[in-house]
């Protein structure tokens, strides 16, 4: 994506916003004008700072735990047959129930602060982790398994040396869905009960009728997942890169 | 310097219902063997059969070596393809059989192999960043680098061209001096230079050919080599028809 792409696309949108508020003559309570809802995020900048800090930490602890426990899931698995057999269909299974009717249950538990929201990412994010990194580890060529095998390679050291880095960019791929997953995990999980946040800050405004600092809010999140799918996106292409020896 | 062990491979190979081949080979004590036959009759078998790799199929049969003791972790073995791992440099792929076994690798006698192949100036870099020859070199030093007395080798400069591939014969003929070695390939010049022995595997069985008594590797141009060659040739074309 160049930055001219990127401005362009920005000045589209913008102006089909504003289009729709002159046609639709809809009240600002309804459809705030991009002008007005420039106005609240200047206005309440601070307030917007303060919330969108903590659904960022939310976000990011939640990737980075789901990231940790989904990789170190996902090499036991490919490390033991016994743990495949067992643990595979329990994990589809829990994929059968949807994490967000959960988080009720993870609020009352895990109470309004930040934790509620970082399990709620991390078990939204856990299962995609989980199975792309671990069809990376199983996914060695047979040629290196001969080789290995030829060499008395042990278990432990052909995952280190051989099935981790092999798998690399498959971690990538999952880091890359996760980054999709994280936010929405921890803004259903503000919604359901936080004091902070930007899904809290939301549901505020538009209990107080003030729709353009909701929109506002809206915008922030946003460009947080924006910036949050680049940085990942790099992270992947690095990884990828590492394991292609480029 | 010690003998290396002989070994010796008497049986049939079943894959399902079907025989792929009945075969009696012998492995003569540090020499060089070269395994030809068509496409498909088995050859990479009868050496993934050796090393105790996954075939398949079922074999029925003996396999032991001269001295006696188990052939388990006494054979390094080279592929067609270099297997070289694309993350690692040439030296850490050079010493990744150590690393395999959790010890801790020789990375002087691998500088020193490297240097002796002629990469010494390629130790840090990717294997992406050097070309096919240079490759197969870098995998010869990781075979090497195992110091077993027994050596095969899977068609391992079949991808090679023509003349990086009579550097690499010789260079392997120098290095894996006094190793009993079995090399798989379907090129009649490959075998009739570098072979003490050439078995010709075909559904018939396993025939025996005589080579020149020159010491190994032969001179390609030399008149018992181009003999030998085209005998072997007119074997394989007939066989084939």
């Amino acid at each position: 994506m160049r930055a001219r792409d990127i401005l362009f696309a920005v000045g589209l949108g913008l102006a089909i916003w504003q289009a729709l508020v002159v046609l639709t003559g809809a009240p600002h309570f309804i459809l705030p004008s991009p002008w007005r809802v420039a106005q609240a995020m200047v206005k309440s900048w601070e307030v917007i700072l303060e919330n969108a800090w903590v659904t960022a930490l939310e976000v990011v602890l939640g990737l980075v735990l789901g990231t940790l426990l989904g990789a170190a899931t996902a090499i036991q698995l490919a490390l033991s047959k016994t743990a495949e057999r067992l643990m595979l269909p329990i994990l589809v299974f829990t994929q059968a129930v949807p994490v967000f009717a959960l988080a009720p249950l993870l609020t009352l538990w895990f109470g309004y602060g930040i934790g509620s929201k970082i399990v709620m990412a991390v078990l939204i994010i856990y299962f995609p982790v989980t199975s792309a990194f671990h069809d990376g580890l199983t996914r060695v060529g047979q040629g290196y398994r001969d080789l290995s095998q030829s060499m008395g390679a042990g278990k432990y050291q052909f995952m280190r040396h051989i099935q981790i880095p092999n798998a690399l960019p498959s971690l990538g791929t999952g880091l890359r869905l996760a980054a999709v997953y994280a936010p929405i995990g921890a803004v259903i999980g503000e919604w359901v009960g936080a004091s902070k946040g930007l899904g809290y800050l939301m549901l505020l405004a538009n209990g107080r009728a003030k729709i353009d600092l909701m929109f506002a809010a809206l915008i922030v999140l946003a460009c947080l997942t924006v910036l949050l799918h680049l940085a990942v996106g790099r992270l992947a292409d690095y990884l990828a890169r590492v394991a292609e020896g480029r | 310097m010690t003998q290396p062990p002989g070994i010796s491979l008497t049986g049939t190979h079943t894959i399902g219902d079907a025989a792929l081949f009945s075969a009696d080979i012998t492995l003569p004590s540090a020499q060089w063997t070269c395994l030809l036959g068509p496409s498909g009759v088995g050859k990479s078998t009868v050496l993934r059969l050796i090393l105790g790799l996954e075939t398949g199929g079922v074999f029925s049969g003996e396999i032991a070596a001269s001295d006696g003791s188990p052939l388990s972790g006494r054979i390094s073995y080279m592929a067609q393809s270099d297997l070289l791992l694309p993350w690692l440099t040439v030296l850490d792929n050079a010493v990744i059989g150590a690393r395999l076994r959790g010890h801790a690798p020789d990375l002087d006698r691998a500088k020193a192999l490297l240097d002796r192949v002629g990469l010494a100036a390629h130790a840090d870099k990717k294997p992406a960043a050097l070309s096919g020859g240079m490759r197969q070199r870098a995998a010869l030093v990781r075979t090497l680098m195992e110091d077993r007395p027994i050596v095969f080798l899977d068609e391992p400069f079949s991808a090679l061209d023509a003349a990086t591939r009579a550097d690499m014969q010789e260079l392997a003929a120098d290095v894996l001096d006094n190793k009993t070695v079995l090399l798989v390939t379907h090129d009649p010049a490959e075998a009739a230079r570098l072979a003490h022995q050439i078995l010709v595997l075909s559904d018939a069985g396993v025939t025996r050919w005589d080579t020149p008594e020159t010491a190994i590797p032969r001179d390609i141009q030399a008149a018992e080599t181009v003999a030998c060659q085209m005998r072997l040739l007119a074997h394989v074309r007939a066989a084939a028809a």
